[in-house]
């Protein structure tokens, strides 16, 4: 059923009792045309973008909890674009475009809300950082701006831009059009879109294993609810991409870490905008609900436990309440943890591997959320036409073998 | 946070007082002119990143100052056991973590 003020308007009539679900619950077919693994934001704008653009209908997406249960549902839905180098403002920019119109293309809201994301400047370096990233951003024609503490203190007035802190702010840059989305409602709204294009959403369920034929091409999959066969696999499972890949005999250049969130109790709206500080290494956004959403940092180890140590989530508390000394007295309600795949460069892989039929998204690390309509688009067609376009190129594992990096450690050092 | 054990300290002492090194065991190739793209690729970047025990270096930074590695469970986060750099590592199964 299509949402319209019509259709809003005669269910209020009924109660809201009539709505239909939003996807099927089908049990999997005994083959598919294609399978995606994980159904997270970026596994189900792949599938959706495999059946809308590239007519594949018969795909399923498997999931081995519920779908948006993962990192999708467990970060702080950030959306930028303000990257350095090309490769990265093209994925990201690609993104961006797709947030502006995502709202309509699915009829979902999204909730995106460009509300600013102001970037703090504490130092020397970071002042030289940011104003590289300014300028090679307006080269690109991506809006980034560089201001004085007293002009990021007009854009939000509940930063302390006193002098007698730890870490002064000295400086921000801007990207107007950045800001968040609601990232449950980016993962519902792609499944139903999925879902009423014909592809199968198949919640838990598993991938146990990778069959391959003996051309040592992808035959199928084995799962826990029995093996499904495909000549083309599709994982997009974030933290657990290694683990997944092992089971083709595939070695990432990957490690996972357990990423921290937190929120407060909720208040009426004071925080206008998205603040970040990569040097004392916090964030804060207000979400719709009213809680303040505060983002701290990784663990120094590996891990896939899905929680944090606490030393990490009060060090950032500590830099957010000298940066925002009204939020002091607010209590936390809740905090959890993600589990991140992190590349040496910081930025992601997109790309075939060794395994014919096999490919692989992965690696967004502390930041994919803000990909999500990008990283679909651009794996969608990777995946339905067998090699990647001008957007994903750079992003081939292989450039860890040629030293081709992307590195967007300075973009992406604070983990966001 | 971690309670980690340092074999040369042979203390319990909390995690803030050591530095994580990443993957232990993973030995630096021993001609670097006559070694392939490939294989620095595999030395540099890649990595085991297991969902189970992880045999990692920990460097005493805020004590005896020494690197040693350690065992434990990824899932868990549980130490199993640490031992002297150098050493190899332990056989010992998840199962019994």
């Amino acid at each position: 059923m299509k949402f319209s003020a019509l259709s809003v308007f005669t269910q209020g009539l009924g109660g809201n009792q009539g709505w239909p679900e939003q996807w099927r619950s089908p049990e999997p077919k005994s083959a598919y045309d294609a399978i995606i693994v994980g159904a997270g934001g970026h596994g189900l704008a792949t599938a959706y973008y495999m059946a809308k653009e590239h007519g594949m209908r018969n795909i399923a997406v498997l999931e081995k909890g519920w779908l948006g249960g993962g990192n999708t549902g467990r970060n702080t839905t950030i959306v930028r674009s303000n990257y350095l180098w090309e490769e990265s403002e093209g994925i990201y920019e690609h993104a961006m475009k797709l947030w502006a119109g995502l709202a309509h293309e699915l009829n979902y809201n999204v909730m995106y809300s460009p509300r600013g994301v102001m970037m703090l400047a504490h130092n020397i370096h970071d002042v030289q950082v940011f104003k590289r990233h300014v300028h090679a951003n307006r080269l690109a024609g991506i809006d980034n701006e560089w201001l004085t503490a007293e002009q990021a203190k007009d854009f939000c007035p509940l930063l302390n831009i006193e002098k007698n802190i730890r870490y002064p702010v000295i400086g921000a840059s801007l990207q107007r059009r950045g800001g968040t989305a609601r990232h449950d409602a980016v993962a519902w709204g792609y499944a139903r879109g999925a879902d009423r294009l014909g592809v199968d959403i198949i919640q838990n369920c598993e991938v146990t294993g990778i069959r391959r034929d003996a051309s040592g091409a992808v035959s199928g999959v084995e799962t826990s609810k029995g093996f499904i066969a495909t000549r083309r696999i599709g994982v997009v499972v974030a933290g657990n991409t290694s683990v997944v890949m092992a089971m083709a005999g595939v070695r990432m250049p990957l490690e996972s870490y357990p990423l921290q969130a937190l929120v407060s109790e909720p208040v009426k709206p004071m925080m206008p905008c998205v603040v970040m500080s990569n040097t004392v290494h916090a964030y804060m956004s207000q979400s719709d609900k009213g809680e303040m959403v505060i983002g701290a940092g990784t663990d120094a180890y590996t891990s896939y436990s899905q929680t944090g140590g606490l030393h990490i989530a009060t060090h950032t508390l500590d830099a957010i309440c000298e940066l925002f000394p009204a939020v002091r007295r607010l209590r936390m309600l809740r905090s959890w943890g993600g589990i991140v795949d992190v590349t040496p460069d910081r930025s992601p892989i997109i790309g075939t591997t060794p395994v014919p039929g096999l490919f692989v998204n992965c690696g967004w690390g502390t930041g994919g959320f803000k990909a999500t309509p990008g990283s679909g688009h651009v794996f969608a067609d990777l995946v339905a036409r067998g090699e990647p376009n001008a957007i994903a190129a750079p992003f081939t594992m292989d450039r860890f073998r040629t030293g081709r990096l992307i590195d967007e450690a300075a973009a992406a050092a604070v983990a966001h | 946070m971690l309670l980690i054990h340092c074999p040369y300290c042979e203390m319990d002492r909390p995690e803030l007082e050591f530095r994580y090194g990443g993957e232990a065991h993973i030995a630096r190739p021993a001609d670097p002119m006559a070694t392939s793209d490939e294989t620095w690729a595999e030395h540099l970047y890649f990595r085991s990143n297991p969902r189970g025990l992880h045999a990692e270096r920990w460097r005493h930074i805020s004590g005896c100052g020494r690197f040693f590695n350690c065992l434990r469970d990824t899932v868990s986060d549980r130490i199993v056991t640490t031992y002297k750099a150098g050493e190899a590592r332990p056989e010992i199964d998840r199962g019994a973590a």
